[in-house]
């Protein structure tokens, strides 16, 4: 079990990192211009939109958590 | 279409192919591990020689929008994880060696628990990066290769001009390596952030349908974009005082990242 353990929490960290606000984000984001995309609308806009206010608030929440130690 | 302007338009096309790919080698390769690098290149191309091998023709049938969803997908949460912490150290909020020490003994783990998959590699993360940018891009030159030279009727043509556009580039990534070499750590690390982030939200775009305003001329402007907006970020951040516990260890940046390990 912990062998298993530690390979999933190998990728884990591998894959979402530290924060998995930012890959769950990622991937709504995703969605999002799929469905943007498959409506016949502009999408490619909404990705970097998307990009920088993930950047932004997991800046934030990093922030805020070292100092409240 | 003559042979030359079928040879000059594939091998511009093929290019800027391998140009992103190069892009994604010299990134994991400068900041991370380069044997681990080459072997995922290596290994990219050599999966990459079997299935146009086994498929032949057929490889145009392979589904590239997944293909890029996918991969653009991981590039682009590896690019934000890598971008977040450059931010944080270039801003003095985050200690410069904390991260290098966890990633080492999450890695050390790993490897004890599953050393399968990973004999013979010593970074796995820089094997994978490079494997995904090459075999990505590898596609798509194969693809370009076969519905410009089957269109032309002469795919050996084809064939040669991609194959001197990836020679080319090559060579030009050989030459600048050693110049990269001496760019500053995590000044380093935070080009690399910006350049899988920008990578990641292109191809990770286009596989999710959307079509950017200039195609492939969308890159120039999406990487300053993210760069700018990163050290934007760091800007506003170094105005914070750090917690008492990080200024212990870490270096408060004055300008641009020039110290820490990254991920």
């Amino acid at each position: 079990m912990t062998a298993i353990r530690s390979f999933l929490l190998f990728w884990y960290d591998f894959v979402v990192g530290d924060d998995w606000r930012v890959a769950a984000g990622v991937v709504v984001a995703l969605g999002a211009t799929a469905g943007l995309a498959h409506a016949g609308l502009p999408a490619w806009w909404l990705l970097p939109v998307a990009v920088a206010g993930l950047l932004a608030l997991s800046l934030r929440r990093a922030v805020s958590v070292a100092r409240r130690g | 279409m003559n042979s030359a302007a079928l040879f000059i338009t594939v091998f511009l096309a093929c290019a800027v192919e391998a140009v992103e790919a190069l892009t994604i080698v010299l990134a994991a390769g400068t900041s991370r591990d380069w044997r681990s690098t080459l072997q995922g290149a290596g290994a990219a191309l050599v999966v990459l020689a079997a299935v146009i091998a086994v498929l032949g023709p057929a490889v145009a049938l392979i589904p590239l929008g997944g293909l890029r969803l996918v991969v653009g997908g991981l590039l682009l949460v590896f690019g934000l994880q890598w971008l977040r912490k450059a931010v944080l150290r270039a801003s003095g909020h985050k200690a410069l060696h904390d991260e290098e020490a966890a990633f080492a003994k999450e890695t050390a783990a790993a490897r004890t628990a599953a050393t399968g998959g990973r004999v013979g590699v010593p970074d796995w993360y820089s094997f994978t990066l490079s494997f995904k940018g090459v075999f990505l891009e590898g596609l798509e030159v194969a693809f370009i290769v076969l519905t410009f030279g089957d269109n032309q009727h002469d795919i050996p043509l084809a064939a040669l001009g991609a194959a001197a556009a990836v020679l080319v580039v090559t060579g030009i990534g050989v030459a600048v390596r050693a110049p990269l070499a001496r760019v500053p750590e995590n000044t380093l690390k935070f080009a690399v952030g910006t350049m899988l982030t920008s990578f990641g939200v292109f191809w990770a775009g286009e596989g999710a349908g959307a079509h950017w305003p200039g195609s492939d001329g969308a890159l120039l402007v999406l990487v300053p974009a993210v760069a700018l907006f990163a050290l934007g970020c760091a800007a506003v951040l170094r105005r914070t005082p750090p917690s008492t516990e990080t200024t212990a260890t870490a270096t408060t940046a004055t300008a641009a990242p020039v110290q820490g390990g990254l991920r």
